[in-house]
């Protein structure tokens, strides 16, 4: 009898909710016994808010840097996952009232406490941060005002690990991620005056305003009743701050009666133009385009090199230099890209800390280093035995004869496949966003996210590549018809 | 007085005897003649005095260097048919550019291939690649000429030039060894003609032509 009325109850609907465990506790931290359950304040958020409308919370995992994309297409219902308030997220999402009011800190090795109070302090040296936040905001008004450089990461995790080996000399980021920076790493400290103030908040389709509407009821009346205080003293993030912001909110009963941070415009927020953002955002994509060229070349040209010495060792090298080879090139192979970065850039870092800039070098060099040894090599076994054996009996040594008659002529049968190469490197070279180069996709990403969409930065970066792999397909196949003629 | 000499002479491949018991001279001035259908290891024995194959047993008395001319030809295919000439000279035998380019000229033209000088190999004739590759082989000024099968490529109105061309070289005090399955080249140009089969040489060579001198 029981049995049969729970068969025929309808079930509770759910209200899917997006977020990245990967940012962890206190926001969204996966159970590491099974990482389909969650908990954090987001989390018990989301669940506040299941509540009030008599539904189930049904999680759904998104990547930080696209969650906005992903909440606008309605992948989820709402994204919970320390989420900034920005004027961009407003004018193309439903945002719901804040949650959370947290300050901008900079984060400083103790040795500096004294020498870097301000972002004015550090003028020429490097300031960490993650992308697309206030805080890299916050980053690129200094950059002009006070001559810093901003360095973007991609987690919250390296800027804090970086900053104690010194390869940056200070982090900005919000109260919540500096202390668990500063916790994780002893020898750093968080400077007191706060940088900006900032908000965390739900956001929605654009056209669910109803849905945010309801929640943001949920949520005064949360704020109201205690229940949102209950849930950030557990996470341990409570702090005055949070009454005034309530009080404010509870005065106020519109959908948006705050500036998204302390950065945005007083009278209100105005999100940035697609042109206007192209004019401001054309010279740094110019400039990571620069980045994007000059590794790509210093890259090939040591993979060439490396690929050469690879490919002759497997061809004339004795038998355990062979093997050597062989195993070294089929492990650069079989491995990803992106994990060789990351081992280049900070799983070597406690022994030798490399520039990003050499990291991605030498990273984009290794791996194609493998690649191109094989085509030099299987380029140098397609040489006819012939020409060979003709300059043995002309007395010429086997180096004279790798490099007057085999080389050349392997080298002619190597380049389509070379430029092929090249050109894909040129696209990879777009990896080494995660060791903190800023090249031009990473760039374009940025922009992307600070004016909210990937329309006009997608087609301006898609234009400079197309700008550069043309020529470069060109001048490489003007190199191949001159290298069938005769010398 | 001998200037080539192969005594007992056996090469293997992969267990395989190609060559056994092969034993002959040549002298000064003298074109042989090695005869033999394909496969009988005339390519063979030109191979281990060229030292580009090693040798079971037996022994090898040549002056180095040797030249060779290949059946065909493998002229070096990334270069013009003079480079092909002065590479070795400048290379190996350390003569200036200059010089070696001078020299490369007058063998191709001695050859009848001057004005083919700045042709890449792939554009010569047959008859063309084997001039170059003569030249070639004559750059480096050695006592002992190899031909492997050189009128594979030829019409039989260059047999003709061909075989008088070896003459001439002969007559200039090169020993000059000829693998070839061709009988009429043989007969044409040849001082002494051996045959060889299964690996052996036949007794019975006799001199077919006598030296000049």
């Amino acid at each position: 009898m029981v049995a049969t009325t729970v068969a025929h109850a309808a079930p509770r609907p759910e209200l899917r909710w997006g977020g990245d465990a990967e940012g962890g506790a206190p926001y969204v931290e996966a159970d590491p016994a099974d990482p389909s359950r969650v908990a954090g304040f987001d989390v018990e958020i989301a669940q506040l808010f299941a509540t009030g409308l008599g539904r189930t919370p049904q999680f759904i995992q998104a990547g930080f840097t696209t969650i906005d994309a992903s909440v606008a297409r309605g992948d989820f219902d709402v994204a919970l996952s320390g989420i900034e308030d920005s004027p961009a997220r407003r004018a193309r999402l439903a945002v719901t009232i804040p949650y959370y009011e947290f300050r901008e800190v900079l984060t400083v090795r103790a040795a500096d406490k004294g020498r870097f109070r301000t972002l004015a302090d550090l003028r020429g040296r490097r300031v960490a941060t993650l992308g697309a936040t206030l805080a890299y905001d916050l980053l690129v008004e200094a950059q002009a005002r006070d001559g810093i450089v901003p360095v973007t990461y991609e987690d919250d995790v390296h800027p804090y690990s970086d900053l104690a080996l010194g390869r940056v000399d200070a982090v900005v980021l919000d109260q919540i991620l500096a202390r668990r920076g500063t916790r994780r790493n002893a020898t750093l400290v968080n400077q007191d005056a706060p940088l900006a103030i900032g908000h965390y908040v739900g956001i929605l389709a654009p056209g669910s305003t109803a849905l945010r509407d309801r929640m943001n009821a949920i949520l005064r009346d949360a704020m109201r009743d205690g229940r949102l205080e209950a849930i950030l003293r557990k996470w341990d993030v409570w702090n005055e701050d949070q009454p005034r912001l309530y009080a404010h909110l509870l005065q106020d009963p519109s959908p948006n009666p705050i500036a998204s941070s302390s950065l945005a415009p007083a009278g209100g927020p105005r999100p940035m133009g697609a042109w206007q953002g192209v004019r401001r955002y054309l010279p740094a994509l110019l400039s990571a385009t620069l980045v994007t060229v000059t590794l790509s070349c210093l890259s090939m040209a040591l993979a060439v090199l490396l690929g050469m010495l690879i490919a002759s060792g497997r061809v004339y090298g004795a038998r355990p230099l062979r093997v050597v080879l062989t195993a070294w090139v089929e492990l650069i192979r079989g491995t990803p890209l992106l994990l060789q970065l990351f081992v280049l850039y900070f799983g070597l870092a406690a022994f030798v800390q490399l520039p990003a800039f050499v990291a991605a070098l030498l990273g984009l060099g290794l791996n194609y280093s493998a690649y191109e040894s094989e085509i030099y090599r299987g380029a140098l076994e397609a040489v006819p035995p012939g020409q060979l054996d003709a300059g043995r009996t002309l007395g010429l040594s086997e180096r004279q004869i790798l490099m007057l008659v085999r080389a050349p002529q392997a080298f002619r049968l190597a380049l389509a496949p070379m430029t092929n190469d090249f050109v894909a490197l040129f696209k990879d070279s777009s990896l080494v966003s995660v060791i903190t180069v800023v090249e031009l996709t990473k760039q374009t990403s940025i922009f992307a996210a600070n004016i909210g969409s990937w329309v006009v930065p997608g087609a301006m970066c898609a234009l400079l590549y197309l700008a550069l792999s043309l020529p470069l397909a060109r001048v490489a196949r003007r190199i191949e018809r001159r290298w069938q003629r005769p010398a | 007085m001998s200037v080539l000499a192969v005594e007992a002479l056996d090469v293997r491949r992969g267990g395989r005897a190609i060559v056994s018991g092969c034993s002959f001279h040549a002298e000064r001035g003298e074109i042989v003649a090695i005869m033999g259908p394909s496969g009988a290891g005339k390519t063979t024995i030109l191979r281990a005095l060229a030292g580009l194959d090693p040798i079971a047993a037996g022994r090898i008395t040549v002056p180095r260097p040797v030249g060779m001319v290949f059946q065909f030809h493998h002229l070096f295919a990334n270069m013009t048919a003079h480079k092909n000439v002065w590479l070795a000279p400048v290379h190996v035998l350390k003569r200036p550019l200059a010089e070696a380019e001078r020299r490369a000229s007058e063998l191709l033209a001695s050859l009848g291939v001057a004005e083919r000088s700045a042709a890449m190999p792939h554009e010569l004739s047959g008859g063309e690649a084997q001039r170059v590759a003569i030249a070639r082989a004559l750059a480096l000024e050695p006592l002992v000429l190899l031909m492997d099968e050189p009128t594979a490529s030829l019409d039989p109105e260059r047999r003709g030039e061909l075989a008088a061309t070896l003459r001439r070289l002969a007559d200039e005090g090169r020993t000059i060894v000829v693998a070839t399955h061709d009988a009429d080249f043989a007969r044409a140009c040849a001082h002494r003609v051996l045959n060889i089969g299964d690996g052996r040489i036949r007794e019975g060579a006799a001199r077919t032509k006598p030296l000049s001198e």
